[in-house]
């Protein structure tokens, strides 16, 4: 007869799912929170970056993902446009993936109002373009050939943003919020290490473990990975900004690691029960 | 009509259709399936007309200014052909569009893929142990070295793994789980966040629209 130490091997998979989900609903419902402490890393090194850039300069802000990513790249976009925004530093931005022209105007027009900032002159979304690497390498020698008209069909060279922006060179950094590939890679190869450009980036959690040696070779400035890289980035944007606009990864993180803990107990009971069946078999023998 | 809250009950209903498999299969899952496929290849299809054929081809083709470039007939025939997949007897012409895209495709990303894959990364490698100073950065360089020699090794086939060749692929595949453990934690991670992100959308967007304000 089976032991109760057992029969936690074989839980029915559906109790371990309602578990998972009161895990996720109920921290976020009762707005658990919990310290998020800032240590020296990728967030930081990319939070870091920018904050070394001067005021006025311009970065290319590459939303490279799509709603299926929106959980984890979102809080990133926005908190980045916020950080560069409120330091005067100019956006063009653009998207490799099609559907994140839309998400990148929504952060975009979101930070820009809450900041009185102007489109045109403070920053541009210059839409969609198919091709990924080989747009990029286009656009290292004449970027208003690729990108002729922005988003709403605007000639760029009317756009006072765009004056002195001819070539990605004349970037002072590449950003990319990157959900796969064209993304961070692409950027790296074929901007950041052919022209030189500084290049850095968010990511989502499956992806960031494959951008990490870029990190130690200095191919990219900085990492956001995933929620925590978004929630992090949020909490250093948010110090010392009065009236900051409240984020989703930061709420979301407190739900993320009563999951992970859930999850751990369950690895451990499924061990136990594995080695204590084990244990009766070896017995019985 | 606030069309607003109507995308927002569409969206719920169809997120908890969608997890309903999670109890069983069920019709609900399976019209939300459906509809999602259905969906996304109408729309990909629309998205893909107008935001890449119209004015990267076709304008270019058609000017507004007036008059027609011909040579925009090439790329148009290239991307025909694609096409001319589907009829058998044809189907080969689409051979000389791919050969375009992976050719174009390979020559551009040979030479970067080298250099930012392979060459910086061994450079990367390459490290003075003591760079970065401080007893941490000891420790964290020499397992850099180590980790990079011996998962090498692991994949060094010429010569039986025995003895301190078995050792060092011993080494090397402890450090291969590792990294596979550390990968595995991020799937993990990406997928509660996906959740959190929908159960937030059900939160605090859906359940405000039935007066329920948590």
């Amino acid at each position: 007869m089976s032991t109760f130490v057992e029969k936690l091997g074989s839980i029915d998979r559906r109790i371990i799912f309602i578990v998972m989900a009161l895990a996720v609903i109920l921290p976020l419902a009762f707005r658990m929170s919990l310290p998020i402490k800032i240590g020296e890393g990728p967030s930081k090194d990319m939070y870091d970056a920018v904050e070394a850039l001067p005021n006025g300069s311009t970065v290319l802000l590459s939303f490279d993902y799509d709603p299926s990513t929106m959980p984890e790249l979102q809080p990133m976009a926005i908190a980045m446009a916020q950080q560069l925004m409120t330091k005067d530093i100019k956006i063009v931005s653009l998207a490799l993936w099609p559907m994140g022209v839309s998400l990148g105007n929504e952060a975009l027009i979101s930070v820009s109002d809450s900041l009185g900032k102007e489109e045109y002159l403070d920053w541009v979304n210059l839409g969609y373009k198919t091709g990924g690497g080989v747009l990029i390498v286009r656009m290292g020698s004449d970027i208003k050939s690729v990108f002729p008209v922005d988003y709403d069909g605007n000639s760029v060279d009317e756009m006072p943003i765009m004056d002195n922006i001819n070539k990605l060179s004349d970037f002072d950094m590449i950003i990319s919020l990157s959900a796969g590939d064209p993304g961070i890679p692409s950027w790296v190869m074929m901007a950041g290490d052919r022209y030189d450009i500084p290049i850095g980036g968010g990511c989502t959690a499956v992806s960031a473990p494959q951008f990490y040696p870029y990190l130690g070779t200095g191919q990219l400035v900085g990492l956001l990975g995933g929620l925590k890289g978004a929630a992090d980035y949020e909490t250093m944007v948010r110090v010392g900004v009065e009236d900051a606009p409240a984020g989703t990864a930061t709420p979301g993180m407190a739900a993320q690691s009563v999951a992970h803990l859930v999850i751990m107990l369950f690895i451990i009971l499924g061990n136990i029960s594995y080695l204590a069946g084990k244990k009766k078999k070896r017995g019985a023998k | 009509m606030n069309w607003t809250v109507i995308g927002i009950w569409l969206g719920a209903l169809l997120s908890l259709s969608l997890y309903s498999f999670l109890y069983k299969d069920n019709p609900f899952y399976k019209f939300a399936e459906h509809l999602f496929v259905g969906m996304s290849a109408g729309y990909w299809v629309i998205y893909n007309i107008k935001n890449v054929l119209i004015p990267n081809w076709w304008n270019n083709l058609v000017p507004a200014e007036g008059g027609m470039q011909p040579i925009w007939l090439i790329p148009g025939a290239l991307a025909f052909f694609m096409l001319l997949r589907i009829v058998p007897k044809l189907s080969s012409l689409s051979r000389m569009s791919l050969s375009l895209i992976v050719g174009t495709g390979a020559g551009l990303s040979m030479t970067a893929m080298l250099q930012t894959n392979a060459l910086a990364q061994v450079n990367g490698t390459i490290i003075a142990l003591g760079q970065g100073g401080g007893l941490l950065s000891w420790i964290s360089n020499i397992i850099i070295v180590t980790g990079v020699v011996c998962g090498l090794v692991y994949f060094f086939f010429s010569k039986a793994h025995t003895g301190v060749v078995g050792g060092a692929a011993n080494v090397g595949i402890t450090v291969l789980m590792v990294a596979f453990g550390a990968s595995f934690g991020y799937t993990v991670m990406a997928r509660i966040s996906l959740l959190i992100g929908q159960t937030q959308f059900l939160l605090f967007e859906w359940l405000p629209t039935m007066g329920i304000n948590l």
